[in-house]
């Protein structure tokens, strides 16, 4: 904790430092200020009984996320602010997290960013193998998509002809959140993030690097990358005991993602083979989406998605994902309201174990959004290393936000 | 293309159209509308989008266009949504092409994603308002046939016959002012079934750059659902010097932020 408010000072009194450079050399002619807070209330309830003590039904809770951004200079340059605090009956839930706190300015091709950033890397739905900057703020949701701010220095230059490069310099890792004792989605012992150690000597302080290209050629959109630094999956081993043992790997890791769009169809993959000392693995996923669109006459789409999942590690892999299917479908109404409903389905094809998730959203009025999710755990395999945790951790999820 | 300019100012000068077949008169008009709208380079424009339902309750979309002019393909253009605020910073960035299909891509400012769409659903709404993609992408001469219809005083109306199958239309009826270098006045869409969809009607102009005409309201009227979608532009900038750059993915991910 104390090394993370460091960190955040540090970095904020450099990016004041920028700004007040910025506006002693620049004639800055127009700045533009723009301010946004999303509340939102959240409810969530585990219909059937904890599989460990201390593990609760229901849990209200309060998220707030507050934005600030400020430009000059025609845009090219800002500084932007996303912060993040949650209020829940887990106390390893109830966190808070600056997402994004960072100095940008683009020249031409160049673009710079200094600060914390999200960066998302990747085109499947079921599983995000290729996205690697950011940590997974594993408290926040199921599916992964949270996550933390990264401490980078990223470097873009883009043009027609090439494409995307981009490099990042990443001084800082960050650790996984994970569920508190009162949580559920965990292990018989609550695993606390401090327990976990790193496998550099510099632990978190380890430097680390990650380049990416992408470019696209009529149909194809294709990215290439590497990542080499702290792994951001802890690796999970168990003695006889029972006691968890875990720890950050120094990674390699390559990785492809590829998208054909062709009419409706939108085909799909990521690839990825990382390396460390104590493990080598494959892992994939491949699939497409076809929408097929304006059916009534209103706007009405709907899609459906297949993807496979392949993971070498087998049932070592944290996302528990070694040889599934996964199936759904994204209905969008196209209303003034925004109202769209995602539906998803994914087996085992080794096993017996079935997730099934249900998300969907609508705008009331202008300023309100609400939500509903929910996923079922079904006949989850008692073999299943992860997933036979959570056999009865099956959720509705209810949430509405304003946004000020 | 300077055979075309004489003829076109032969035709203004006399007012003839004798020897002409309807199809080159109405591709005439409709290269003269390019001719007279060339060399803008690049604008950017705030819109505010009004969409009313039958019972007339409304709801308001803001966004901001930046567009880039090409002349060896289609324009390129990138739109950015500035509210409702739940999805703000959703943005999109479309490369126009004069034949095949565009090039689209959306971002996701909640996960920072980009992610290529289809461009195959031309006939879709627009978030939701009687504007179909098709309605709002780059006007380009390849995309349609045509044939002259009937000219009354300074207005010409010509029937313009998508080229795409997946096109929501069967016809278009686009009237010009041939005064007012070629501006567009209004356009009739006719659906699958042929009968009246739409009708698109163009007011508040203002000519910039003593060249470029712009309306500033759009008004598009659907006979069929009795829905109406108002779009008003304001803050017309031609000053902007946009290149290529601005329009790149890097681009759109500044954009949504």
């Amino acid at each position: 904790m104390f090394s993370k408010i460091i960190l955040y000072s540090s970095l904020f009194v450099f990016i004041l430092n920028i700004n007040r450079i910025q506006a002693q050399t620049e004639n800055v002619k127009k700045v533009i200020h723009d301010f946004e807070l999303e509340v939102e209330a959240e409810y969530k309830y585990f219909y059937d009984e904890a599989a460990f003590t201390n593990q609760k039904d229901h849990y209200p809770s309060i998220a707030l996320t507050p934005e600030y951004s400020i430009q000059w200079n025609e845009g090219y340059e800002s500084v932007n602010l996303t912060g993040f605090f949650r209020l829940d009956r887990d106390e390893e839930r109830t966190h808070w997290d600056i997402r994004e706190l960072y100095y940008q300015k683009v020249k031409k091709k160049w673009e710079l960013s200094l600060g914390l950033k999200k960066i998302y890397w990747g085109v499947t739905e079921s599983n995000h193998l290729v996205d690697i900057i950011n940590q997974t703020d594993q408290v926040e949701s199921f599916d992964g998509e949270d996550k933390l701010g990264q401490p980078m220095a990223q470097f873009t230059w883009s043009s027609d002809a090439f494409g995307t490069f981009d490099l990042f310099y990443l001084p800082y890792h960050r650790k996984r959140t994970f569920p508190g004792e009162k949580g559920r989605l965990r292990f018989p012992l609550a695993i606390d993030k401090d327990d976990i150690k790193y496998e550099s000597s510099a632990e978190e302080w380890r430097q680390d690097v990650a380049f990416r290209w992408s470019h696209y050629f009529g149909a194809f959109d294709v990215g290439i990358s590497h990542f080499y630094g702290n792994g951001r999956e802890p690796l999970f081993t168990f003695d006889t005991q029972g006691n968890i043992n875990a720890f950050y790997p120094v990674i390699n890791q390559t990785g492809i993602d590829l998208q054909v769009t062709h009419n409706a169809f939108l085909w799909k993959l990521e690839s990825i083979y990382r390396s460390s000392k104590a493990q080598d693995f494959f892992a994939m996923v491949a699939g497409l989406e076809y929408t097929f669109s304006n059916i009534d006459g209103n706007g009405l789409d709907i899609g459906i998605l297949g993807e496979y999942l392949y993971d070498e590690r087998d049932e070592l892999a944290l996302s528990s994902m070694q040889n599934d299917v996964f199936f759904g479908s994204r209905i969008a109404f196209n209303d003034t309201q925004d109202t769209s409903i995602l539906i998803g389905g994914l087996t085992d094809l080794d096993q017996s174990s079935k997730i099934f998730s249900i998300e969907a959203s609508r705008r009331i009025g202008t300023s309100w959004k609400a939500e509903i999710e929910a996923r079922i755990f079904n006949n989850i395999d008692s073999n299943e290393f992860i997933l036979s945790n959570f056999q009865q951790d099956s959720f509705l999820k209810l949430s509405i936000s304003k946004f000020f | 293309m300077k055979k075309i300019i004489i003829t076109s100012i032969a035709i203004a000068l006399f007012g003839t159209v004798n020897a002409q077949t309807s199809e080159a008169r109405g591709i005439e008009i409709a290269k003269a509308a390019e001719k007279a709208d060339e060399g803008f380079i690049s604008s950017i424009v705030e819109l505010k989008m009004t969409l009313k339902n039958k019972n007339g309750q409304t709801s308001e979309r803001l966004l901001t266009t930046k567009t880039l002019e090409l002349t060896a393909d289609g324009d390129k253009s990138l739109i950015v949504f500035k509210s409702p605020k739940d999805v703000k910073g959703t943005s999109t960035l479309t490369f126009t092409h004069k034949v095949g299909s565009d090039d689209q891509w959306l971002y996701l400012p909640s996960i920072k994603r980009v992610k290529r769409i289809s461009s195959n659903n031309k006939s879709g709404p627009f978030v939701g308002s009687e504007f179909a993609y098709e309605d709002l992408s780059s006007q380009e001469i390849e995309k349609y046939t045509y044939k002259f219809v009937e000219e009354k005083g300074n207005l010409l109306t010509v029937e313009q016959d998508p080229v795409d199958p997946k096109s929501g239309y069967t016809k278009r009826l686009v009237t010009y002012n041939k005064d007012k270098g070629y501006r567009f006045e209004k356009v009739e869409f006719y659906d699958r079934k042929n009968s009246l969809l739409k009708t698109l009607t163009y007011s508040n102009y203002k000519q910039y750059k003593n060249k470029y005409w712009r309306a500033g309201v759009f008004t598009m009227v659907n006979h069929q659902s009795n829905k109406e979608t108002v779009l008003n532009f304001s803050d017309y900038n031609f000053e902007s010097n946009l290149t290529e750059e601005d329009f790149s993915q890097a681009a759109l991910k500044r954009a949504g932020k």
